[in-house]
């Protein structure tokens, strides 16, 4: 007596099981990013319309209504710019203590603690953190000065990450024979690692202060104002942004057109797809170049 | 050479300093919350901290409304991250081919670098509405529109950190699995997955320490409702979350007044939660990571 056509064998069951459970999977991955894909085309198609040369180059007008969103742009534009003034030389410093100088002790053990919980605070808190420091302690005001230091400690823990990785990339070789041939600590990080870490540094950079543009709530009490009818003269005024922009037109003005609205999320969306694009060239061209 | 030596001196100061600086910020952070919320624990009446009601102008200062706002949001992302995070995590680093991989990671990337306020705008625009019409409630600024979304921002981290959890599995570990006759599917779940677990672990905190940090989605969607949630109920009516309240009236508050103080000490208590789970996750690579070397050794 065979067994009967009914009651599959274990192989065959095996294989059924194995193809709907990679079928369950593939369906899953498509369900997480179609939305990403979705929601990148709904806004680039909503927005486009909206998108002209005055729309980037005008002052809004009519209560924002009318006119377009220049000095959020370039509010964005400074406030990405003065996040780096101060993250980028910290960041890369504290990256190499940490790749090429720091001891294996208790104290760099406490270091990158410290990091990882910088990584972790949320961004909310950051913008409580500068408006007690910067803006109330310190005096700065609501201001770009304000805003972009907090920008930059919020962006300090993913740039140090990051160029720390890419410090430690670079062979052990490199540094042999940098030192052998006399060259000290310093010549050999600066002549040497640094320059061959700088595109892994470099993508790094881009993508921390990346984020920093994106954000609405370190600059929330720090730096942004609901409204400017002119440009900020120096780093103590306050400035217009875009992700705070886009919140004050989609939940605060009302009978905002929606063209606006779509119009202002495609810049910023533009603006943050933009860096990351730059990030990912950055990182393929060098990956190609490298002869390590 | 002097003049060199003094050089490399005053350089190497200067690098550890910025090493140093690390340490320097979190204490100063810390410093200034409580500095700043201190205030609020002589200020307001300690029988409303810790009441059940939100609402500043009559003097009512009770975190419980908002801390179970946070926890309705989180928990409701996390129920759907986690399926759908770990999946692809788990395609990405098992299943998929060459090509599908190469479209997948940078796709999630981008949703990773995705400013918050651009998803809370569409939240607001599009998926509350949607929320509203196909749940038939009478308002789609819900908790679980915040919670949908909050999904959407943790999951870049879940899959990111799984994903190198998955793919520092040793390769004997499934060679050996499939050599004994398991499927790969088998050996996914039987061996790979449990070996990666720790890692697993701390993507999914790191995760969900991302979506109670969020802010600006879940001011944009949620309804801003500040009340008690009691029930699964909550999950589909109008919550407030700890972070929400800190940006929505920061700006409206006098300076140096009860509620202005109030505001800084929700910000002391998510810094010091972000403190744990950011503590546990860390030290959970660093156990895995100690066994693992034990174990090849």
């Amino acid at each position: 007596m065979t067994a009967p056509n009914a009651s599959p064998t274990p192989a065959r069951h095996r294989r059924r099981v194995q193809r709907l459970g990679y079928a369950f999977l593939t369906l899953a991955a498509v369900a997480t990013v179609a939305p990403i894909v979705l929601v990148v085309a709904h806004i680039v198609v909503q927005g486009a319309p909206a998108i002209s040369l005055a729309f980037l180059t005008e002052m809004p007008r009519a209560g924002m209504r009318q006119g377009g969103v220049l000095p959020a742009i370039l509010g964005t534009f400074w406030l990405t710019l003065g996040t780096g003034a101060l993250a980028v030389p910290l960041g890369i410093g504290a990256a190499t203590y940490l790749a090429e100088y720091a001891p294996e002790s208790r104290w760099t053990r406490a270091i990158r603690v410290a990091l990882i919980n910088l990584a972790g605070i949320p961004s909310v808190v950051y913008g409580l953190f500068g408006l007690g420091l910067f803006v109330l302690f310190l005096q700065f005001g609501t201001s770009l000065l304000a805003g972009s230091l907090t920008l930059s400690l919020m962006t300090l823990p993913v740039i140090i990450s990051t160029a720390e990785e890419a410090l430690r990339a670079v062979p052990n070789s490199f540094r042999v024979v940098s030192i052998s041939l006399g060259g000290t600590r310093w010549q050999t990080v600066r002549r040497i690692v640094l320059p061959q870490a700088l595109p892994g540094i470099l993508t790094g950079v881009i993508l921390g202060l990346e984020r920093a543009a994106g954000e609405t709530a370190p600059i929330l009490f720090t730096a942004a104002s609901f409204f400017l009818p002119r440009l900020p003269q120096s780093v103590f005024d306050p400035t217009m942004a875009l992700p705070y922009h886009l919140f004050v037109i989609s939940t605060q003005v009302p009978e905002m057109p929606v063209r606006l609205q779509y119009g202002t999320a495609l810049v910023l969306l533009a603006f943050v797809l933009g860096m990351n694009l730059l990030a990912t060239l950055i990182r393929s061209r060098a990956r190609a170049r490298r002869t390590w | 050479m002097p003049a060199a030596n003094w050089r490399e001196f005053l350089i190497t100061q200067l690098v550890r300093a910025s090493g140093y600086s690390a340490i320097l910020i979190v204490a100063l952070i810390f410093f200034f919350l409580v500095r700043e919320s201190s205030p609020a624990l002589s200020q307001a009446d300690p029988a409303s901290l810790f009441g059940a009601r939100w609402y500043p102008i009559e003097g009512h200062f009770s975190l419980w409304p908002l801390l179970g706002g946070s926890l309705v949001v989180t928990l409701g992302a996390a129920l759907i991250a986690l399926p759908f995070g770990l999946a692809t995590a788990v395609y990405i680093a098992e299943v998929a081919p060459r090509w599908a991989r190469e479209i997948l990671k940078p796709l999630v990337e981008i949703l990773g670098g995705l400013p918050s306020v651009l998803l809370g705008f569409l939240g607001f625009l599009v998926l509350a509405p949607l929320v509203r019409t196909t749940l038939a409630i009478p308002t789609g600024l819900t908790a679980f529109t915040g919670a949908l979304l909050l999904a959407g921002i943790s999951i870049p981290t879940i899959v990111s950190i799984s994903e190198d959890a998955l793919d520092a599995v040793p390769r004997t570990y499934r060679e050996a699995a499939l050599a004994l006759g398991a499927t790969p599917w088998q050996t996914i779940w039987r061996v790979t997955v449990p070996a990666a677990r720790s890692g697993i672990v701390t993507a999914v905190m790191l995760g969900l320490g991302r979506a109670v940090g969020e802010t600006m989605t879940v001011m944009m969607v949620t309804g801003n409702a500040p009340v008690l949630p009691t029930g699964p109920a909550a999950l589909f009516s109008p919550v407030r979350t700890m972070t929400a309240t800190i940006a929505a009236e920061m700006g409206e508050v006098a300076r140096g007044s009860t509620h202005y103080h109030v505001l800084f000490l929700i910000g002391l208590v998510l810094f010091l939660l972000s403190l744990v789970v950011n503590l546990i996750a860390s030290s959970a690579v660093l156990r895995a990571r100690r066994r693992a070397e034990r174990l090849l050794s």
